[in-house]
């Protein structure tokens, strides 16, 4: 059956509106602390959210809220969650790194590569216990160089456990570029761990829908795990406020912050040889116009873009579609912002 | 005398240490991002970037500074340990007794710790009873400018392993980073002489496991580290206007424990409160009762500290992590009414 690109896009622009209203709310000093968003890794959650049913289970990371919305998790309880409230999702205990949703068995975590043993137990869970159901484990390239993930993946391997693992690949370890710490291949380290692995292009929903479907009937069957490799990108980076695009975005307020510092220390009379200063100081440089030159700031990397483009052929439609969700999504930020009932 | 913020302060008195020793070496995790000054000043053979690997970098750091390396390792926050508590509990708190003393693992580990930002309780903790608890480790909390540049360059010439703990309230990098992200619509309650405060022209080591009097009181004695210790300062001037005299001694150093100064307190008021951010129960607190009970010192004593999972939920957060109310009020109570009756 050819996936229905109507059915994955209302998802994906539901969880991107859904986030742009949480990145308001951070930016207007509602949000405390940090927040990582999942804006434009939404066609790799569609793709694989929209083919999982009742008693399937999921392991998410720190930006596990698409995931959440599109699992059918009622969006005002996670915004509240996320805006610290009692009637929140997890009492306001949680917050958007920990949401916790027992009855849809989703689970996150905060902790880099955390995902891949959550994933391995609730597989095992759902081989004794859920014959049939299978679990998502999400996660980020980065948690590709965490030992708990590939031990996980080895587990998963050696006990056939029903998981798809994830991996949303968007080049950066936090605000590393995981290219220069990592070795070898993803995908052929997780076929090295025995676990069968697909590509799909992760911009593209209906080739993720489509390349996961065969993996996940795999493992709903019994024949144990996979391994999905997709690249996508945040737009926001590692979290919002990240410093470096702050200064590619605003440069006259925010480069002088760093370049002073940086410059007393270049020229410190006490340290390294001048070759090995330079190094450093272009390894910093390199860093930045590696931010300059971002994927981040392509708008034809947006996944939401890419699938709306490919449903203006019925613009009646799709502004039917659009301004329902819109007003779903006023609704729910009004809904999430009501004063807390005493 | 020149001020300092407090990471700054760190971070210069490392730069002092890694003009003078070659052998010291700082990576972890988006260490090229958070210490760049460093990098550009050392180069990246001594100032990299790590995987989110903490067992590979973490376990690495220990074994290189056995093999003489004076490596300063790195991890996003304290609470990231969990990931790689094998290296410091299996390893390198255990070279110098396995070796029959002969070899010593000199590596420190330096961690943000704390809440008081909504991070929430997988991001927040301050776990120093936790590591203190392991025979070997140094435990290292500084609360001032001064004390945590001095404290580092302690650490980088201890013979054995290190953490270091470097409070997100105080930090100016953690908090830009963690907590703000240059918002100007966020405000934390930073205490202003832990942020900035005056330093040392040249940077010396300060003794490791000396406690310092940050006020003489002579009610009740505070102990605390950290954020704690300016909590229990304002405290402190809440109470002197009820008429209670607190003073507030700030340990500086989980492990080791300045046994002789808390004694000393003791001796001195009768009465002590801990104010620790860590969490209550088989921890620093219960160690400080047991170090006054074996000196069978006559003592009232009780605590604030955090008891539970740290909330997401700011106003939450604030209740359960030690306030000065709850500091207040508990000193009111030691004081007036100690057996709680």
């Amino acid at each position: 059956m050819p996936p229905d690109l109507w059915s994955l896009y209302g998802p994906m622009l539901r969880s991107r509106l859904f986030e742009e209203a949480t990145a308001k709310l951070w930016h207007d000093g509602r949000i405390s602390g940090e927040l990582h968003l999942g804006t434009g890794e939404e066609a790799i959650v569609a793709g694989v959210v929209s083919q999982l049913r009742d008693g399937d289970a999921m392991a998410l990371d720190h930006r596990g809220t698409a995931a959440l919305l599109m699992r059918g998790v009622d969006p005002v309880l996670i915004l509240r969650e996320v805006l610290g409230r009692p009637d929140g999702l997890c009492g306001g205990r949680g917050g958007h790194m920990h949401l916790f949703s027992k009855e849809h068995l989703a689970a996150s975590s905060g902790i880099v590569g955390a995902s891949g043993p959550t994933g391995a137990g609730f597989g095992l869970a759902a081989q004794y216990l859920r014959p049939g159901t299978i679990t998502v484990a999400f996660f980020g390239e980065g948690a590709m160089n965490q030992g708990m993930l590939m031990e996980s993946l080895n587990l998963a391997a050696a006990w056939q456990l029903p998981v798809l693992f994830v991996c949303k690949d968007d080049d950066w370890s936090i605000t590393t570029a995981s290219e220069g710490l990592t070795g070898g291949e993803l995908a052929e380290r997780a076929r090295g761990l025995g676990v069968p692995v697909i590509k799909a292009d992760g911009l593209d929903v209906r080739e993720v829908w489509g390349a996961c479907g065969p993996a996940i009937e795999r493992a709903r069957a019994g024949d144990g795990p996979s391994f999905l490799h997709a690249r996508c990108v945040h737009f926001e980076g590692h979290f919002l406020g990240y410093q470096m695009l702050r200064a590619i975005r605003n440069p006259l307020k925010e480069i002088p912050k760093i370049s002073g510092p940086l410059v007393r220390s270049f020229l410190h009379p006490r340290g390294a040889p001048l070759h090995e200063r330079v190094a450093g100081l272009r390894t910093v440089i390199g860093a930045m116009l590696e931010t300059l030159r971002d994927p981040r700031r392509d708008p034809g990397n947006d996944p939401v873009q890419r699938a709306r483009g490919a449903l203006l052929t019925e613009p009646e439609r799709l502004q039917e579609l659009e301004s329902r969700i819109e007003k779903e999504m006023s609704q729910v930020l009004a809904s999430a912002l009501e004063e807390v009932p005493a | 005398m020149r001020t300092s913020r407090f990471t700054q302060a760190v971070d210069d008195a490392l730069a002092h240490a890694m003009a003078d020793d070659p052998r010291i070496v700082v990576f972890g995790e988006d260490v090229p991002m958070l210490r760049r000054d460093l990098l550009v000043r050392f180069g990246p053979g001594r100032v990299r970037g790590t995987p989110i690997s903490e067992s590979a970098f973490v376990g690495a750091a220990v074994a290189a500074s056995m093999a003489g390396l004076r490596p300063v390792v790195e991890v996003y926050m304290v609470d990231f340990l969990g990931v790689c508590m094998d290296a410091l509990l299996n390893h390198a708190a255990k070279v110098e007794a396995f070796s029959g003393g002969k070899w010593q693992a000199p590596v420190v580990v330096r961690a943000p710790c704390g809440g008081g930002y909504g991070d929430g309780g997988q991001h927040e903790q301050s776990l120093w009873g936790w590591l203190a608890h392991i025979p070997g480790l140094t435990v290292l909390v500084p609360s001032t400018p001064a004390d945590a540049g001095g404290l580092m360059l302690a650490a980088l010439q201890h013979d054995g392993p290190v953490v270091f703990l470097e409070h997100k309230l105080l930090s100016e990098t953690s908090l830009e980073f963690l907590g703000s992200g240059g918002r100007a619509t966020v405000q934390y309650d930073t205490p202003e002489e832990g942020t900035r405060g005056p330093v040392p022209r040249k940077w010396r080591p300060l003794p490791i496991g000396k406690a310092v009097t940050r006020r003489t009181g002579g009610d009740l004695a505070i102990a605390s580290l950290g954020v704690g210790v300016h909590r229990a300062m304002e405290a402190a001037d809440l109470l002197e206007a009820e008429g209670i005299s607190a003073g507030v001694l700030d340990l500086r150093a989980v492990s080791p424990l300045d046994r002789d100064a808390v004694r000393g307190v003791v001796a001195q008021t009768g009465h002590l409160l801990i104010v620790d951010e860590d969490y209550e129960s088989f921890g620093l607190s219960g160690e400080l009762a047991a170090v006054v009970l074996e000196a069978g010192l006559p003592c009232a004593y009780g605590r604030v500290c955090t008891q539970t999972t740290i909330p997401y939920a700011r106003h939450l957060e604030d209740q359960v992590l030690p306030n000065v109310e709850r500091i207040c009020a508990a000193a009111r109570q030691l004081v007036q009414d100690p057996q709680g009756t």
